[in-house]
C-alpha cells in the first residue's frame, strides 16, 4: 500500500506561490497499475515529480507525506527525503521524452552500467543486460548503438528495459508512448503489461489519452486543476464514472463506427492563481448547482472503492 | 466537377548523411490521389510518421519542389516542373494551418498582426478594412476581435491559438485548407471544439479540408475521402467510412487493431516489429512486405499497384480479398 497523506505542492514564482497540486489524499494497493489523467497543467507531472522525491527549487512540498510501499535495509520508513538512495533501484521514472533523456554522446551501454550496485562488475551486468534486452523484443546490437541511431519506439523500450532492470518495487511513468504511433505505442503498452504481470511492481502511469487508459490500467485517478476528483477501479471509472468531468472526457472522443456527434468540453480550466471557490470544475460542468460555486467538495466515497469529488455525484449513481 | 485535389507520379527524394556515405529516402513514392466533387469534402492522410504525410502537404503548399511528378488543388497545377502559380491567386486557393500553434505564431508579434497582414497582402484590403475582415473569421470560429486585439501567443490555450491560426487561414476565403496533425498538441477534453469547428467551416464557407492526422476515430468522425499511407506509398484509399469499416489492406487493419479504443481491448498477442526504416523506405516490393502475414515471394520482389474495387477504393495490395 502506498500512501499519500493530504500532499500539497508549490511552485515558487516571481509573482509568489501557486499549488500544482493541492491536498491530495489517497491510498493505492501495490502491484496494480495506476492511471493518471486530466489536462494539462492540472497537476499529473508534479505528483509524479513528488512521488519520485525529485523535489528542489522552484518545487516545494509545506504540507502532507508519502508512506512508501517498501522500508530501508534497516527496517526505517522510506520518506520523500531519503527515496532519492533507492532511485532505479527500487523506485523508477520512465520519461516521456527518450531521445532528450539518454546521454546522446555515449553508447546505450555506458548508460545502463551507470547505476551499478557496488562490487558488481561491469562486464557481468552488460551480460545481463544483454540478454534482458533481448527479452523485450529488441535486437542485442541496439545495447551498443548510440541512441541516435535507433528509432523511437526501440529508445522507448531501451527506457522500459532500464526501469524494470533491477525489478523495482514503484515504476512511474509520465506519458511515456505520447511521441509514438499507434501501432508502436501498442507494442510498449503491451510489453510494460506483460513486466508488470510477472514483476508485480506498481506503475504509476500519467497519460492524457483515455483510450490507452482503458486498455492498460487496474485503478483511475481523474486530477482536474490540482486536485484529484476521482478515484476508482478503471472498470467503474469508465462505465459508471461519477465525475461529470470524467463522464465528458470519456464522451468527448469519437469511435470508429459511432456516428454520434461529439461535442468537446467547453471553457478552460480556472488559473491556478485565481481565488479559487467552490468547485474547480463549476464554470464548465452541466449539472452546477449553488452549493458548487461557495463549497468545496471533498473526494468521498459513493461506492466502495470509488470515490468522486462532486456535489452532484449521487445524480450519476 | 471540379478537381479538388488530384496527385499524378508524385515522387520526393530526401538524402540523408554525408555525401559518400549518404542515404536516399523515398519519402513520397509514386503517390497517386484522385478526389473530383462539386461539394467541399474533407479528406484526411493517415499513417505513422515518416510515411509522407507532412511532405504531400509541403508539396501541395508549395514549401518544397518535388522530385517529379505533379499536383493540382482545384483545377489550379501547383507543383511540377516549371509550375509558378501567381502567388496572390495560389494563397487565396490554399491556406495552412500547423501542428503547434505556438510555434506557428512568434512570441514576440501580437497574434492579429498576422490576421492584418494576411488581409492586407493577400485580400489586398486597407488597414481599415482589415479590420472588419478579421472581425468577420474571428466570430465564424467564435473569437471576438476585441478578446484578441493586442495579445500575444502566451495569452491564449492551445485550442484557442489554434482557432484564431484557423480565423488567419479563412480570411482569403480558400477553397482548401491543408490542416498538418491541428489537434495533436491540443487537450482531449478541448480537441472536438477544433474538430467539429472544421465541420462548421466546411458547410458555412464550403472549404474543403485536408486533415493530416495519426488518429483515424477523428479521421472516421470527419472526412469523406481517406488515405492510408505507409513509407512514402498510398496503401489504400477511398471513402471514409468504407475503407475504416471494412478496411482490406493488412497495415490498415494493423492501424485499426493498435488504436487505444474505450470500447474493446486489445488482443495480447505478440506484433511483428519493423525493420530498420531507412532499409524499409528502399524495399523493391511493397514496403510492408516484412510485417505482412500475408507476404509472399511476388510482394518481395514487385510493388503492388492499385487495385479498383467496387466500392471505389484503391488497395495497393497483391492479395487483399
Amino acid at each position: 500500500m502506498i500512501k499519500l497523506n493530504n500532499l500539497v505542492a508549490n511552485y515558487t514564482t516571481v509573482r509568489g506561490q501557486v499549488s500544482a497540486v493541492d491536498g491530495v489524499q489517497l491510498e493505492i494497493p501495490s502491484g496494480i497499475i495506476l492511471g493518471v489523467a486530466g489536462e494539462s497543467g492540472c497537476g499529473k507531472t508534479t505528483l509524479m515529480k513528488i512521488i519520485y522525491g525529485d523535489i528542489g527549487f522552484p518545487l516545494s512540498l509545506p504540507s502532507g507525506n508519502i508512506e512508501y510501499n517498501f522500508r530501508t535495509e534497516k527496517g526505517e520508513p522510506v520518506t520523500t527525503k531519503n527515496i532519492k538512495n533507492f532511485w532505479f533501484k527500487r523506485i523508477s521514472y520512465i520519461p516521456q521524452s527518450s531521445m532528450s533523456s539518454l546521454n546522446p554522446v555515449i553508447r546505450v551501454n555506458q548508460q545502463f552500467v551507470d547505476f551499478l550496485k557496488d562490487g558488481q562488475r561491469k562486464a557481468d551486468v552488460l551480460a545481463q543486460v544483454r540478454t534482458y534486452v533481448q527479452e523485450l523484443g529488441l535486437p542485442a546490437e541496439a545495447v551498443d548503438a548510440y541512441p541516435h541511431q535507433l528509432s523511437g519506439g526501440m529508445r522507448q523500450r531501451i527506457m522500459v528495459a532500464m526501469a524494470t532492470f533491477f525489478q523495482p518495487d514503484i515504476i512511474l511513468a509520465d506519458e511515456p508512448t505520447t511521441a509514438l504511433d499507434v501501432v508502436v505505442q501498442k507494442g510498449i503498452l503491451l510489453l510494460l503489461m506483460n513486466l508488470q504481470e510477472k514483476m508485480k511492481n506498481t506503475i504509476f502511469f500519467v497519460s492524457h489519452d483515455m483510450g490507452v487508459h482503458y486498455q492498460i490500467t487496474h485503478k483511475m485517478l481523474i486530477m482536474y486543476a490540482a486536485k484529484a476528483v476521482e478515484y476508482g477501479d478503471s472498470s467503474d471509472v469508465f462505465e459508471r464514472p461519477l465525475h461529470p468531468y470524467t463522464k465528458l472526457l470519456t464522451e468527448s472522443l469519437p469511435t470508429i463506427g459511432d456516428e454520434r456527434t461529439r461535442q468537446g468540453v467547453a471553457g478552460r480550466p480556472p488559473s491556478l492563481w485565481d481565488d479559487l471557490r467552490g468547485c474547480r470544475f463549476a464554470d464548465r460542468c452541466p449539472l452546477v448547482t449553488e452549493l458548487c460555486r461557495t463549497k468545496e467538495p471533498e473526494l468521498i466515497e459513493y461506492r466502495s472503492g470509488h470515490s468522486a469529488a462532486c456535489h452532484c455525484a449521487e445524480k450519476l449513481l | 466537377m471540379k478537381t479538388v485535389l488530384k496527385t499524378e507520379n508524385l515522387h520526393k527524394v530526401y538524402s540523408l548523411g554525408s555525401f559518400l556515405r549518404g542515404v536516399k529516402i523515398n519519402a513520397l513514392d509514386d503517390v497517386n490521389l484522385r478526389v473530383e466533387s462539386d461539394q467541399p469534402v474533407i479528406i484526411s492522410l493517415v499513417g505513422e510518421s515518416g510515411s509522407g504525410k507532412t511532405t504531400l502537404a509541403k508539396v501541395v503548399l508549395r514549401l518544397i519542389e518535388p522530385s517529379s511528378g505533379s499536383a493540382v488543388v482545384y483545377d489550379q497545377q501547383v507543383a511540377g516542373k516549371g509550375v509558378r502559380p501567381a502567388k496572390r491567386e495560389f494563397l487565396s486557393t490554399v491556406q495552412p494551418i500547423f501542428q503547434n500553434p505556438f510555434e506557428a505564431f512568434s512570441s514576440y508579434r501580437t497574434v492579429d498582426s498576422y490576421l492584418e497582414r494576411t488581409a492586407m497582402f493577400v485580400n489586398g484590403l486597407s488597414r481599415t478594412q482589415a479590420v472588419g475582415a478579421m472581425e468577420e473569421a474571428l466570430a465564424s470560429v467564435g473569437l471576438k476581435f476585441v478578446d484578441v486585439k493586442g495579445k500575444y501567443p502566451n495569452q491564449f490555450s492551445g485550442g484557442e491559438l489554434q482557432r484564431v491560426s484557423v480565423a488567419r487561414a479563412l480570411i482569403p476565403h480558400p477553397q482548401i485548407i491543408i490542416a498538418d496533425e491541428p489537434v495533436s498538441m491540443i487537450d482531449a477534453s478541448l480537441r472536438m471544439n477544433v474538430i467539429n469547428l472544421f465541420l462548421s467551416l466546411k458547410q458555412k464557407f464550403s472549404t474543403s479540408f485536408l486533415y493530416i492526422t495519426h488518429d483515424l476515430a477523428t479521421a472516421y468522425y470527419i472526412s469523406d475521402y481517406l488515405a492510408v499511407m505507409y513509407r512514402g506509398c498510398i496503401v489504400e484509399f477511398g471513402e471514409a467510412r468504407i475503407v475504416l469499416t471494412n478496411p482490406q489492406h493488412p497495415y490498415t487493419k494493423l492501424l485499426l487493431e493498435s488504436i487505444p479504443s474505450t470500447k474493446w481491448k486489445w488482443v495480447r498477442k505478440q506484433m511483428a516489429e519493423s525493420d530498420i526504416e531507412t532499409k524499409e523506405y528502399r524495399f523493391v516490393g511493397c514496403k510492408f512486405h516484412n510485417r505482412c502475414s500475408l507476404a509472399q515471394d511476388i510482394c518481395i520482389q514487385k510493388r503492388p499497384l492499385a487495385i479498383k474495387k467496387a466500392d471505389g477504393r484503391d488497395v495497393y495490395c497483391h492479395f487483399a480479398e
